[in-house]
């Protein structure tokens, strides 16, 4: 069948699309969607918690510390930036350099996630729940666990993504585009825990 | 002088322009100091209001730091980085219908009241 074939009568046939959208890798690009699409639950999240926030006169200010979570950050932070050394390297072709700083930001991830559970069981343990808390209004334990828990699963899925590409890397499988995608993965949820620290940390610091 | 920008071959897409490490350095560093600021505003003494105005400022700088050198958009092409603003600058507008009913639960509208 020719493309005069399939053209509309009396409309000229579509040219045909000629590479990707945008001149960008399709991998890349659809991370890239992921990310924008996530961008959304998130802030749906966090305007959520604003609403909520704004709405309940008896808010808790249940922080009374903020070491924890600066620790937590700075542990992000620079898991971006090693990520980053390891995109770097991958695209210079440094597959053992690249792969080494791929392990070191799954392992920074692994100790914020260990810190993430340390500091829910802390919270657990002084008797806050999903609906109560001794505090305030028992809002604030549903707001803070589906915030920092849909967090706390991206950072563990951005592990396993990492950890999965990286040695899918060395053996060969994958290349220097798939970590830059990975990468990409990863900064976002550093990109996320900057709205997370202020809106649902420092926001409520008892001091 | 050895050329700070190197140009590679990789893999799939041809070359990349594959600057050195330097300048993700500065911008982690500055991503620090931001954090670091929004650490010391959660002890200053301001209305909760006023923290939360600063303290998004700076979140927002943070973000753009990030989205642009790390995530390099800033390096993408010009109508992928406008594609990429106007969409999530629209849907975040579009979650300010919000905060009316948010107002209203806090004002006691008739209907929000607790009997």
């Amino acid at each position: 069948m020719s493309q005069a074939d399939l053209t509309m009568e009396g409309h000229p046939a579509a040219a045909p699309m000629s590479g990707p959208i945008f001149s960008i890798p399709s991998k890349k690009f659809a991370m890239w969607l992921f990310i924008i699409a996530d961008t959304m639950t998130f802030s749906a999240c966090l305007f959520a918690y604003g609403f909520l926030r704004n709405g309940a006169p008896n808010w808790p200010r249940p922080f009374h510390s903020i070491t924890n979570v600066a620790i937590m950050t700075f542990i992000l932070l620079t898991s971006s930036l090693t990520m980053l050394i390891g995109v770097r390297a991958s695209r210079a072709g440094d597959k053992p350099k690249a792969f080494l700083w791929i392990m070191v930001t799954a392992v920074l991830g692994i100790v914020f996630a260990l810190l993430h559970i340390r500091e829910w069981m802390g919270l657990i343990g002084e008797g806050m729940t999903m609906f109560k808390n001794p505090w305030g209004t028992g809002l604030f334990g549903s707001a803070f666990f589906s915030i920092t828990g849909l967090h706390l699963t991206h950072v563990v899925s951005g592990v396993i993504a990492l950890l999965a590409v990286g040695l899918r890397y060395r053996t060969g499988r994958y290349n220097a585009d798939d970590i830059e995608v990975v990468g990409l993965y990863w900064h976002f949820v550093d990109l996320v825990w900057m709205f997370v620290v202020p809106l649902v940390y420092l926001l409520n610091l008892n001091h | 002088m050895a050329n700070p920008i190197e140009v590679r071959k990789t893999g799939d897409h041809g070359a990349h322009v594959t600057p050195g490490i330097g300048k993700d350095v500065i911008v982690y560093v500055c991503l620090l100091v931001l954090a670091g600021v929004q650490f010391v505003m959660a002890y200053q003494n301001l209305t909760v209001s006023q923290m939360l105005t600063r303290m998004m400022f700076v979140a927002i700088i943070e973000a753009s730091l990030a989205v642009l050198f790390f995530m390099h958009l800033y390096s993408e092409k010009r109508s992928f980085l406008i594609f990429v603003v106007v969409f999530t600058v629209s849907v975040l507008l579009g979650l300010q219908y919000g905060w009316t009913d948010s107002n209203r639960m806090i004002n006691g509208a008739p209907y929000s009241e607790v009997k």
